[in-house]
């Protein structure tokens, strides 16, 4: 890891109204590091992803990124065509609902060839190449490619869907609960290849997610929340092992043993 | 004209024609940029050349020569009509010949012959929007044009090669004007795609429905969108026109029978029938024995 952190969080807030989104967030984030946002349904943690992400713009606060130029820019500065270019190529985002993630209406070649072409790749035969291994990297077959992901099972749509990410080379990849509406055995198969990828790439990533034992299997720290306010932060193991605050303590006993 | 005193010249008021006639010079200051106007219900439905109509309408002078075309025909309803309705609110001059007339409103064809600075062509277009059926939601379309984010417009073209094996696209074929916007050239067939390229006449673009105006204006670069290693083709056809020999040109197919038997001919008629008037025969006019245009020799014309 270097020593510069690759995201700088400070101090956002977001208001729905008079209603709290989230509240004086601060963190950084540095290069390969996994970062899980846990949490209950309406904790605060999609807006969190959102606002830092920049499709939401937070009521408060400053996110900055440190570019590929060794600069940081603040992202709500940045102009909207550089902030859009920044999203498709040096981060990737990747949703509960591939469907949101995906264009179901074009095959799964052309899904994972879109980055490529909207940074101006222009012969088809490369694409297709990148997109036959990137297919493969994520344990889809290649005779697959010319399928819709309609076609698709989900598991193989959120594997497609993180391919789509990955093929520009991101150095930071926003999941927002990857391994929601997935079945256990499936779920298994996928943590296993983000885990790989992670790994292999040295991508950073923000996680959020309801279910610590994805937190725990990808993350290297964690951020509980509560009522939009981060309560307790710490590394994965140490929280989840160790909890201080009440409401993380009794986050983590009630996690079903089988 | 003193039966129709009661009307503004050109069926439009002035006021109406001053709002078209100021989308048309933004328009054409940025070509390409599809230019939001207050369409006019016309006195035809639309998807019949609303838009077209209202660019005529705003355009003609008195000295104007109309010519109207329709699939490259000037003897179809569509064309018939709108001929009719110019004569009768205008009172201008009408003709079939390409290159008498000043101001040309076409659906879904560029003439064959080539036009020159002093002439105008005026498309009918029924979707403005060539980003409309990869995203539909023309906020996002709108914000695509300005940031130039145009990779959506090539998964379009690589989903054609990835199903047929070619880019197998033949109308409404995306290009770039200027370096600069996607445009959509409306349902032209891509065979006259490269006719809008460094064009000498200026070309305006109408879409009634959907109420936008574009253009490009003469001598502007417009190119094809493609892969480096699926270059941009136009249409070839096996045989030359049957009636006139004519290669090189747009061919319809017509049916003759039901027993598979068809013709091609040219789909641009004036084109034609110029041709035959300077004595060029195809094949199925020809008497036999007689030189045929366009053919080796003139035993394949008796086929």
């Amino acid at each position: 890891m270097s020593d510069t952190p690759l995201l700088k969080v400070k101090d956002i807030s977001k208001f729905y109204g008079s209603r709290i989104g989230c509240r004086d967030v601060s963190f950084d984030l540095w290069p390969g590091e996994v970062l899980a946002i846990v949490g209950e349904s309406g904790s605060g943690k999609t807006t969190l992803l959102n606002c830092i992400s920049t499709r939401l713009l937070p009521t408060t606060g400053s996110v900055e990124y440190h570019m590929r130029d060794e600069t940081y820019r603040d992202l709500f500065r940045m102009s909207e065509a550089e902030r859009r270019f920044l999203m498709r190529t040096d981060w990737g985002f990747v949703h509960q609902n591939p469907a949101d993630g995906l264009r179901m209406t074009v095959s799964a070649g052309a899904n994972v060839g879109e980055r490529l072409m909207a940074i101006g790749n222009r012969h088809y035969g490369n694409i297709r190449n990148t997109a036959i291994d990137w297919l493969e990297r994520v344990e889809i077959d290649a005779d697959r490619i010319d399928d819709q992901p309609r076609a698709f099972s989900g598991g193989m749509r959120q594997r497609l869907q993180i391919a789509r990410n990955l093929v520009t080379g991101p150095r930071l990849v926003f999941m927002d609960e990857p391994t929601g509406g997935l079945d256990v055995s499936v779920q298994a198969r996928l943590l296993d290849l983000v885990r790989g990828l992670v790994n292999d790439l040295g991508l950073s990533a923000i996680i959020v997610t309801h279910d610590l034992a994805v937190a725990r299997l990808l993350s290297h720290r964690m951020m509980v929340m509560k009522d939009g306010y981060v309560i307790e932060q710490g590394l994965t193991d140490r929280v989840l092992d160790d909890p201080r605050e009440p409401y993380t303590q009794l986050l983590v006993s009630s996690i079903l043993q089988v | 004209m003193t039966e129709l005193a009661t009307y503004n010249f050109a069926y439009l008021d002035e006021q109406t024609k001053r709002m078209i006639r100021r989308a048309i010079l933004k328009a054409i200051a940025i070509p390409g940029y599809q230019v939001p106007f207050a369409s006019r219900e016309m006195p035809m439905p639309y998807g019949w050349g609303t838009g077209g109509v209202q660019l005529t309408a705003a355009i003609i002078g008195p000295q104007d020569v109309l010519k109207v075309i329709d699939q490259g025909a000037d003897d179809t309803t569509n064309a018939v009509s709108i001929r009719a309705f110019f004569q009768k609110v205008a009172n201008v001059a009408v003709t079939t010949r390409t290159d008498e007339a000043t101001i040309i409103q076409t659906r879904h064809r560029i003439p064959e012959a080539k036009l020159g600075p002093n002439q105008v062509l005026v498309y009918q277009v029924p979707i403005p929007e060539p980003l409309r059926y990869l995203e539909p939601r023309e906020t996002e379309t709108r914000k695509m044009h300005a940031l130039e984010e145009y990779g959506l417009m090539h998964v379009k073209l690589y989903e054609d090669i990835a199903r047929n094996g070619r880019i197998a696209t033949t109308y409404a074929y995306p290009v770039k004007v200027a370096g600069r916007y996607v445009m959509d050239p409306s349902p032209t067939p891509k065979f006259d795609n490269p006719k809008m390229h460094l064009s000498d006449a200026l070309q305006l673009f109408g879409a009634g429905r959907e109420k936008r105006i574009y253009a490009v204006p003469p001598y502007t670069e417009v190119v094809s969108l493609d892969f480096e290693d699926h270059p941009f083709e136009v249409q070839r056809f096996d045989k030359p026109c049957a009636l006139c020999g004519a290669e090189q040109v747009y061919l319809d197919e017509v049916i003759l029978d039901d027993k598979g038997g068809r013709m091609f001919v040219c789909s641009d008629t004036d084109f034609c029938e110029d041709r035959r008037a300077h004595g060029h025969v195809g094949a199925m006019l020809a008497p036999n024995g007689l030189a045929v245009d366009g053919l080796p020799d003139s035993k394949e014309a008796a086929e």
